[in-house]
């Protein structure tokens, strides 16, 4: 079967047992097994080529550019750790089944098993290593989804999370250390980085690299310091804890170190770094797992101990280690799955997993009792039974190791891993299994069915198989340890043997095993020795360091997030200003190359009338009336400059604008406090006065700078002033561009004039059906109002001039092409005119009398000005090109047509819908207010007849 | 003459005020004619893309103008990529609004989103500056609009906030303008390109100055540290289709820098050396930290996810800031993970208000559809936080394959791998508590008042085909970051698009100006 099929089969699979859910559990389980079983099957296929030394190997391009394709082989290693995730995987698959509670979501279970074991086939299938990196990391994920399948346990969160956190940082730091290792030997492709050794080791970027790629080995496979993630995953469900957690994923870290031992072994970093991390948790392992007392916690640990004994060999460097490593990947896997299975039937018979309740299992589950047993003597390394040869061989490659200069000590500390190790076997099966029976169990305990109890008693007869008849395992070790060391048959068959003689190994052993029952004999005041000891609780640094780190973030986090806009401000304009000075002090400031004019009496007068007001607007901006008064003046000397420097259009149009706001912005005073009142402390007015100041200073010398030099070459505006007529059709330049040569851009603007309407109209709705209503109806004015609102001599007035000044908005429309003016400009006066009214009698009387949704007029608006464009389409000009024509009807003179004229109509629309339907949120805001706003057109109205009455009402 | 180049923003322009003018009151017919707008974009963009995809720079000139006196639209691999993004957001985006029944919780929601699209299309196709603040402005203001759609206190007072330092941005893109123009003489940026060339090394401040403003404008919309302070709170407290949409808006200011910073003033130009490279790098870098310590400090799910978004377009500008082809490649690819990746999170956090008080990181109790939303999530969080499978670990990988042959190398690394960690923490943490810990949390426990309807179909749909996006983004990886890569080798020739937006003739172009002397 294709590599492709076997890998992709568990996650296509992991789609059925989701979907199963409600077909019953043995259908989830069902199918599970039978995906599991194909891929496994598939796998099979490949056994003679894979046996016949061959590299079976296929590839797709995915992403060439970063060199990450989907490269899957299978060599040797590859099919010994796919054959082990795919065969225990059947087993635990069969015991899940019938382990789970009826109310545990079976179907998500398997989904999750699948995908873990979908993803731990491709690690171990890969030869691009940035591929394997990603099914390393998926493996991760599904570890941390079945960690806390239960979720509702604490445990099960905390423990879920530790684990992604630990595996997760240790998987990043391995992207890092594989990008390295793939750049250095120009290929991510195992089958050429493994053809690399010198030009990797000779590298500087070996140690890092090396550092990195074991960071991601020893997270993986819960090597010191990073081991404490591992006893707490056991919050998983026990098949969880059997399969990932102690025959699969925990091997993936040494499976990688397996995989590049041929590249990144042999040196001293190499050699020091690994050896001594697998040491170390060899017998930190071993120590702890001794007074564990929660049969999956004793096995955790000792699980931790033996990985680190795989390491330990790996990292000794020679073919003997990497042979023994492999030998006893093999044997661990068999008797600690077997194990987990047994301790996990235990506490789903008893109802507990605390070896200090149990005791005397041996009558009430004979069975259990007979494959726990062999699978913890085979463990504790007693002959006859597989764990006692490969342990044989660790001590052997022990005794040839040379740590630190010290050759006494790797085989010492060997020596006593392996007499704690023996110790923890025999406290598992003397403390839970022999002894007298209880009185009482928190359950009744008895043998459970064969879907229970098969799984682990295949595994048992495999560990009895081998530890009698070394020979049947010698092929396949041969097969992988050959793989990993890079040559085809670099061993003899002489090392697997139950009997070597009489040599150091055997003594250490010996020693070992007594040791243990000594020790098991002490066991007592041992255990209050290490209680009355203080240890650091890995779980509670964890913790600690994690919380420690939140605090830290949200220190950070809030205090610079803390929601005051004024910092916000200050902290861009201190960038702003600061990055702009760094670009200017590197540059270079060239000759000026234009002289400044004199400033007449006028320009002064201007000036000063402007830097007064700006003064004074700083200086009483918490009179909010008054700011508005100044802030007029502002904009009137901004109009004057524009006369002055010969702009009128502008001028209007800033004139105009600078009404019509400052109408809008009096509307909006109406219904805030009439002062601004004192937010910030003194300081900090100092720090924004100080940034402002700043600010104006830097703008001032850039615009100094920018204005006494010519640009490098002629600006455009002198094509706009050249071309104005001739392509345009209008002497008015501003005119021209505003509606022609940039239309495109005054476009866009009335759109934003028209969202803005569109907006504070939005805004008003939401307003009013919130709690501003009723905070609206209870208002009370915080002045006495005018006793005549609506004034009869400026109804009058109003209503008289607002025809004049509708001619005068048709006016300054028409003649916009040629002499100041245009639709802007006209839409703002024509609005003046309805605004006048909307002051003189009050909101209700002119709204009652608007005939045309102003929402209407600015779409209307928009759509003509768009429909202006895409009339050129129809004559094959692009969008908004212009026509103007010159034509004669008698009696008039000739005049001349545009289809900007056009365009400009709907800028005229969209700018009087604009301008009016904000007023009218306003006036909605208003009439809310005080509704009994008259609804006559002035107070006292001497043709009226309730007179009285009207002025009682007002 | 081909005016399909300038449908992408006529349609919607189009659209919007029909919308306004004659489906006013009937929400039925104003969501019929959205989704059929975006549609059609969807349906315009693949077109362009099409058209540009070997190579082809189409021009339009509005107004038959010639660049750079009037207005010129462009296509090219890069602008219409982007627009092709947008409409597929667009779609999933509107459709879960409608779905999730936010359009009617205000008014002229759907006005204002295609005004909105509008904006953004515009942005990408310009390829004048002032035309650019121009489509600034309606995006601003349309998102503003959007962002407070539908009210509550604290969504105003986070609108103002938003609108006031984009205000403050729009300010400096006028400085910046006004100092461009004063030193060039136009806005056109081929023609900007050219005369920028022209400038000696005697007099270099002028331009100096005023690429370093045009920058931080860009800088702001995209987000980046220290100028991002108006995201966090606006994103969090947006309508969720709204911070959804979005997440193209940071990218807008990416673009415009990919855009600018190659063309006009690209990293070998002398007058402007030295300048973004010193801190445009470890400002991202800073961005990228700072957005992942603000995952792992969240207290709010939405905070967390625009955190997430600040510390993901870290991501970008650091690709972007290494100005090389490949880092170019790399931020392309990221920025489209990036965008489906926030937009999915945010509706996915909207999917887990279902039943819950709010969105505090709090246990609450199960929420209605529970198993659907937590499995999103989880997948959503693995694409933010670039665990692999999805594109962010794709992303990843280029970006970090692109850094390698820098001399910031070591601090491009760590920063971005010590990120993904926080962010993954912060993400497990968050996700623990809302989707696991409520199992733990007594059903009866559930207060009065709260809205246990599941999310609708159609919201769940317009999910899973964000979801869907990230996926095929994923598995045609090879396909999107050879394209990308396409795209950053025509960024980094641009004398193509140049030539053909400077020598097509326009209106009056039969001599008077076209040796360039005479004007």
């Amino acid at each position: 079967m294709s590599l492709f099929l076997i890998v992709a089969l568990p996650f296509l699979g992991a789609l059925l047992p989701g979907l199963m859910n409600s077909a019953g559990r043995a259908a989830c389980a069902g199918v599970t097994f039978v995906v599991t079983l194909a891929a496994f099957v598939g796998l099979m296929t490949n056994l003679p080529a894979v046996a016949a030394g061959e590299v079976v190997s296929v590839g797709v391009d995915w992403i060439p550019i970063v060199g990450l394709n989907f490269n899957l082989m299978l060599d040797g290693l590859g099919f010994f750790f796919a054959t082990l995730i795919l065969g225990i995987g059947l087993l635990i698959i069969t015991y899940a089944r019938h382990y789970l509670a009826r109310e545990d979501h079976m179907g998500e279970f398997f989904t999750y098993l699948l995908l873990f074991q979908g993803a731990m086939v491709g690690i171990v299938l890969s030869d691009n290593i940035l591929l394997l990196l990603i099914f390393w990391e998926l493996t991760s994920l599904s570890s941390f989804l079945l960690i806390g399948y239960w979720k509702h346990l604490p445990e099960g969160r905390q423990g879920a999370r530790m684990a992604l956190t630990v595996t997760g940082m240790g998987g990043l730091a391995l992207i890092g250390g594989m990008l390295i290792l793939g750049n250095i030997a120009g290929s991510y492709d195992l089958s050429v980085i493994l053809q690399s050794k010198d030009v990797i080791q000779d590298s500087p970027l070996y140690l890092p690299a090396l550092i990195l790629i074991l960071l991601g080995c020893f997270t993986k496979s819960a090597q010191f310091p990073f081991h404490f993630w591992l006893p707490h995953a056991m919050a998983a469900p026990t098949p969880v804890s059997a399969y990932l957690h102690s025959a699969t994923m925990v091997k993936a870290g040494i499976f990688l170190m397996a995989r590049l031992w041929p590249v990144l072994s042999g040196t001293p970093e190499w050699f020091v770094i690994v050896t001594t991390a697998g040491l170390i948790t060899m017998c930190l392992g071993a120590v702890i797992a001794l007074f564990k007392h929660d049969l999956k916690a004793l096995l955790a640990f000792s699980t931790v101990s033996h990985l680190g004994l795989i390491t330990m060999l790996l990292g000794t460097g020679t073919k003997f280690g990497a042979w023994a490593a492999v030998f006893h990947i093999f044997n661990h896997a068999t008797f600690k799955a077997a194990l987990f299975m047994s301790a996990g039937i235990v506490d789903h018979e008893a109802k507990t997993r605390d070896i200090r309740l149990l005791g005397g299992l041996r009558v009430l589950m004979p069975i259990t009792f007979v494959i726990a047993t062999l699978a913890a003597l085979s463990m504790a390394g007693i002959p006859f039974l597989n764990g006692f040869l490969s342990k044989e061989m660790m001590l052997e490659e022990a005794n040839h190791t040379t740590l630190f200069g010290m050759p006494w000590l790797v085989p010492v500390l060997a020596t006593f891993g392996s007499l704690f190790s023996a110790a923890y076997c025999f406290r598992l099966i003397g403390h839970t299994f022999l002894g007298p029976v209880r009185e009482s169990y928190p359950a009744k305990p008895h043998d459970p069915g064969f879907g229970l109890w098969g799984p682990p008693a295949i595994l048992v007869v495999l560990v009895v198989a081998v530890g009698v008849a070394p020979f049947l395992a010698t092929p396949m070790v041969q097969l992988v340890a050959s793989a990993v060391v890079g040559e085809a048959g670099a061993f003899d068959d002489k090392y697997i043997k139950i009997w070597h003689g009489l040599v150091p190994a055997l003594y250490m052993s010996i020693i070992a095993v007594v040791g243990g029952l000594v020790v098991l004999a002490m066991f007592k005041p041992l255990l209050r020795a290490w209680d009355a000891a203080p240890r650091p609780e890995a779980k509670t640094i964890f913790e600690a360091l994690i919380s420690g780190v939140v605090a830290l973030a949200q220190g950070i986090s809030h205090t610079l997030h803390n929601g005051a806009f004024s910092r916000y401000a200050a902290i861009a304009m201190i960038t702003f200003i600061a990055v702009g000075y760094h670009a200017w002090q590197t540059g270079t400031v060239g000759e000026a190359s234009r002289v400044i004019q004199e400033a007449g009496p006028v320009a002064i007068a201007g000036w000063l009338l402007l830097v007064a007001a700006t003064i004074g607007l700083v200086l009483m901006h918490r009179r909010r009336l008054l700011a508005l008064v100044l802030i007029g003046i502002v904009g009137l000397m901004v109009s004057v400059g524009f006369v002055y420097f010969s702009a009128p259009d502008l001028a209007m149009t800033q004139f105009t604008v600078e009404v019509v706001t400052i109408i809008l912005l009096l509307l909006a005073l109406n219904f805030l406090p009439k002062q601004t009142p004192v937010e910030s402390s003194l300081s900090r007015r100092l720090r924004d006065g100080g940034v402002a100041i700043l600010g104006g200073v830097a703008t001032l010398i850039l615009s100094y700078h920018y204005l006494i030099r010519d640009a490098v070459t002629g600006p455009i505006s002198e094509f706009h002033l050249a071309n104005s007529y001739k392509g345009g059709g209008g002497t008015n330049v501003v005119n021209v561009i505003l509606v022609d040569f940039r239309g495109f851009d005054t476009f866009g603007e009335i759109i934003v004039l028209g969202i803005a309407a569109l907006l504070i109209y939005a805004l008003t709705e939401t307003l009013l059906n919130g709690p501003v209503r009723a905070r609206l109806l209870n208002r009370r004015p915080d002045q006495a109002r005018a006793g005549d609102v609506h004034p009869m001599m400026m109804v009058v007035l109003t209503r008289v001039i607002m025809p004049v000044v509708l001619m005068v908005g048709f006016y300054i429309f028409l003649r916009g092409h040629n002499e100041p003016g245009g639709g802007f400009i006209a839409g703002l006066i024509v609005s003046i005119a309805v605004v006048m009214q909307y002051m003189a009698s009050g909101f209700n009387w002119a709204s009652d009398r608007v005939r045309f949704p102003y929402h209407g007029v600015i779409g209307a608006g928009v759509l003509v000005a768009g429909l202006t464009g895409i009339g050129s389409w129809f004559v094959g000009k692009p969008f908004l090109t212009s026509d103007f024509t010159y034509v004669r009807i008698p009696p008039f003179q000739e005049f001349e047509l545009a289809t900007a004229a056009l365009f400009d109509v709907g800028v005229f629309l969209a700018v009087v819908g604009a301008v009016m339907l904000s007023l009218e949120s306003f006036s909605r805001l208003a009439r809310r207010a005080h509704d009994k706003d008259s609804d006559h057109p002035m107070d006292i109205d001497p043709s009226r007849e309730d007179d009285a009455q009207a002025v009682k009402g007002a | 003459m081909s005016h399909w180049i300038i449908l992408p923003i006529v349609l919607p322009a189009m659209l919007a005020p029909f919308i306004v003018l004659a489906a006013r009151y009937h929400i039925g017919i104003q969501r019929v004619f959205s989704v059929a707008g975006i549609l059609a974009q969807i349906a315009l963009a693949i077109g362009l893309a099409w058209q540009a995809a070997d190579g082809t720079v189409t021009l339009y000139q509005l107004g038959d103008w010639a660049a750079p006196f009037g207005i010129v639209v462009v296509a090219d691999r890069l602008s219409t990529v982007m627009i092709l993004l947008t409409s597929v957001l667009a779609l999933f985006v509107l459709l879960y609004a409608i779905g999730s029944r936010w359009d009617e919780r205000g008014r002229h929601f759907h006005a204002l989103y295609q005004f909105q699209i509008m904006g953004i299309m515009g942005a990408f196709l310009t390829g004048d500056l002032f035309n650019l603040f121009v489509f600034f402005e309606v995006l601003l203001i349309a998102s503003y609009g959007l962002m407070i759609h539908s009210g509550g206190n604290e969504r105003l007072r986070a609108g103002v906030q938003y609108v006031l330092f984009n205000l403050i941005g729009s300010t400096l893109f006028l400085f910046a303008l006004g100092s461009i123009y004063a030193e060039t003489g136009t806005l056109n940026m081929a023609d900007l390109a050219n005369r920028v060339d022209l400038i000696g090394e005697e007099a270099t401040v002028g331009i100096r100055v005023a690429s370093v403003l045009l920058i931080m404008v860009f800088a702001i919309k995209a987000a980046l540290v220290p100028l991002h302070f108006w995201l966090p709170s606006s994103y969090a407290e947006a309508p969720a289709p709204v911070a959804a949409l979005f997440a193209i808006m940071t990218k807008v200011g990416a673009y415009a820098i990919i855009r600018v910073y190659t063309m006009v003033f690209p990293p070998e130009l002398e007058a402007t050396a030295g300048l973004h490279g010193l801190w445009l790098l470890p400002a991202a870098l800073v961005s990228l930290a700072l957005g992942a310590i603000g995952v792992l400090a969240a207290k709010k799910l939405d905070r967390l996810v625009a955190f997430s978004v600040i510390s993901s377009m870290g991501m970008v500008m650091v690709s972007i800031a290494m100005f090389t082809q490949a880092s170019i490649t790399a931020a392309l690819y990221y920025i489209v993970h990036s965008t489906f990746a926030a937009a999915a999170l945010f509706l996915i956090t909207d999917l887990a208000r279902a039943g819950r008080r709010d969105l505090a990181l709090t246990p609450q109790p199960v929420i209605a559809g529970a198993t659907r939303t937590a499995g999103l999530f989880f997948i959503a969080a693995i694409a933010m936080t670039g665990l692999p499978p999805l594109s962010g670990f794709v992303g990843k990988l280029l970006i970090l394959d692109a850094g390698f042959a820098t001399d910031m190398a070591t601090w491009i690394w760590a920063v971005i791998l010590i990120s993904s960690l926080v962010s993954v923490v912060g993400f497990a943490r968050a996700g623990s508590v809302v989707f696991w810990k409520a199992q733990s949390i007594d059903p009866i426990d559930v207060e009065e008042g709260v809205d246990m309807t599941p999310p609708s179909a159609l919201a769940y749909t317009a999910v899973g085909g964000l979801v869907a996006m990230l996926v095929a983004h994923t598995v045609l990886a090879g396909h999107t970051s050879g394209y990308a890569d396409k795209i950053a080798a025509q960024l980094f020739a641009p004398d193509a698009y140049m030539s053909v937006v400077l020598d097509t003739p326009g209106k009056l172009s039969d001599g008077s100006y076209e040796d360039g002397e005479e004007y």
